[in-house]
């Protein structure tokens, strides 16, 4: 077990994704209680297909990735954000609309390049082996931003969250919050898009949130409880897949199940208590 | 002067025309009760004097010095709220978000704040339970003390005893109007409560489907709506 752990650190690689993934599910699991709350869980969805086009755009043009792909899919946030606040658009069609529709541009674009079904699969699924050094220090840096700023405005995303329209009527500026609350989950999926998968980085924002509210019952303590919860299952994902050779994606995406259903079970036994 | 003056707003919703040419205007300490029967657009021109709905013509100003984060707001509780995980605590405190401005954290004034709104409505044994596994007449009591946190000149319910028992209905009023009396906070209450809106209220703004009475509450009483909607509830 332990030389199994010290083996896994000594590569380079494995030490890079540790360092990006936590970050990453940590930011992730933080926005994702006030997303699922406020029913914008799609918009994580969408905006990792938005991201894997734009990957897609700036690999074949030999374009560096981090640094197209996060402008484009911020806009993109806040272009679903003004969607699914608009009533009369279907909000839900919209976003999938968006979202398949980047997905299959990507991939025309993609198959059109040279060489680029390993990079399809690397994007669709993830690739622990995708992290270059200047990418983990963009990484650190963003995450280290979103970080910083969800922990300023947490008293006022809770606000918005909990009732949005009592938060404009007595003065606050909602729309302003929504934004950052956009930005913020852009840049998230953005940096962990390329260990995860496009189709999986949705998961490190619902799963956690999901699972604590299981047990925990004040805003505080689930969002604690999902920032632990998040950044064990990606510790647990990567060692499984280390030991197995799974993808990376999908083995923080099982054992992320494998606590989720713990915690529905241990939520189901205090009930019948 | 008064705190908000409205010039023939006209309202709408889904194409159609809720409300149409009113003229009104709330005083500093006010007592304000908006009645009509359903579907006259009562809540829709709530949101429009706070701001959360845009009027289709005519003008709603705040007048005084009266700022939106002096306003205190007690809506009508959201599907979203019914599965909020937050503790009692946290949803009051957030009713002194407003004053806050850009400063992150609250202060422990605000704190102090909210100890004294669950003192009054006596929910301070509540403290750390969960806000959705309240019941609904608790829940409508912390929204309210929420409210009581944001409110320093003017409070804004939109059908605020919903979900109490007549009890708690009484308490309600006779603490709404020694708040509006002693602290001189205005309020502006959407009930379909007839009676107590006559028997606390000061001015009374009664939508019909085309038209709208809108004066004093004597002369509300002595007026031939007023006759018939007074009399029609009465059950005894």
């Amino acid at each position: 077990m332990i030389n199994t752990i010290l083996q896994m650190f000594s590569y380079t690689f494995i030490l890079r994704a540790v360092v990006v993934g936590g970050l990453v599910a940590l930011c992730a699991s933080l926005l994702g209680v006030s997303l699922v709350l406020k029913r914008y869980a799609m918009i994580g969805d969408g905006l990792s297909h938005v991201g894997f086009g734009a990957l897609a755009v700036a690999t074949a043009m030999n374009w560096a990735p981090l640094e197209v792909t996060i402008p484009v899919v911020v806009a993109a946030a806040f272009l679903l954000l003004r969607l699914s606040d608009n009533s009369k658009i279907k909000g839900d069609s919209a976003i999938a609309m968006i979202a398949t529709g980047s997905l299959a541009l990507g991939i025309m674009i993609a198959s059109k390049s040279t060489g680029m079904n390993t990079d399809i699969y690397n994007y669709l699924f993830g690739s622990i082996l995708a992290m270059s050094r200047s990418d983990v220090l963009l990484s650190l840096v963003l995450s280290a931003a979103v970080l910083i700023l969800f922990v300023l405005f947490y008293n006022k995303i809770f606000a918005v969250t909990f009732d949005e329209s009592f938060a404009k009527a007595t003065g606050t500026k909602a729309e302003i919050y929504n934004m950052l609350l956009a930005l913020l989950t852009a840049v998230t999926i953005v940096l962990g898009m390329r260990m995860m998968g496009a189709l999986l980085i949705s998961s490190l924002i619902i799963f956690p949130a999901l699972t604590s509210m299981r047990l925990c019952k004040s805003f505080r303590s689930v969002t604690i409880c999902s920032a632990v919860i998040s950044v064990f299952c990606v510790l647990m994902g990567i060692a499984l897949s280390f030991v197995y050779s799974t993808p990376t994606g999908a083995s923080i995406v099982t054992v992320n199940i494998g606590v989720f259903i713990l915690f529905s079970i241990m939520a189901l036994v205090k009930k019948l208590r | 002067m008064a705190i908000i003056e409205c010039k023939n707003v006209t309202l709408g919703y889904d194409g159609l025309v809720a409300v149409s040419d009113l003229n009104f205007s709330v005083e500093e300490q006010d007592y304000f009760c908006i009645i009509g029967d359903n579907g006259t657009g009562k809540s829709t021109l709530l949101k429009a004097l706070l701001g959360l709905k845009r009027v289709s013509s005519g003008s709603i100003v705040l007048g005084d010095g009266l700022r939106r984060n002096q306003i205190g707001y007690l809506a009508q509780q959201t599907e979203v709220q019914k599965e909020f995980p937050a503790s009692v605590r946290e949803v009051i405190l957030s009713g002194c978000m407003n004053k806050r401005g850009l400063r992150p954290f609250y202060s422990a004034a605000d704190k102090k704040r909210v100890e004294a709104a669950m003192e009054t409505l006596s929910i301070s044994r509540l403290k750390g339970k969960c806000y959705k596994e309240l019941s609904g007449g608790q829940q409508q009591r912390v929204l309210l003390a929420r409210a009581l946190c944001a409110a320093e000149r003017l409070l804004v319910l939109d059908e605020p005893t919903t979900g109490l028992d007549p009890q708690m209905t009484t308490e309600f009023f006779s603490f709404i109007r020694q708040m509006n009396a002693e602290q001189g906070i205005a309020v502006i209450m959407v009930t379909h409560d007839t009676h107590c809106a006559v028997k606390y209220s000061k001015h009374i703004l009664h939508l019909l489907e085309n038209d709208a009475f809108f004066g004093t509450t004597e002369e509300y009483i002595d007026s031939e709506l007023g006759k018939k909607y007074i009399g029609g509830h009465r059950h005894d």
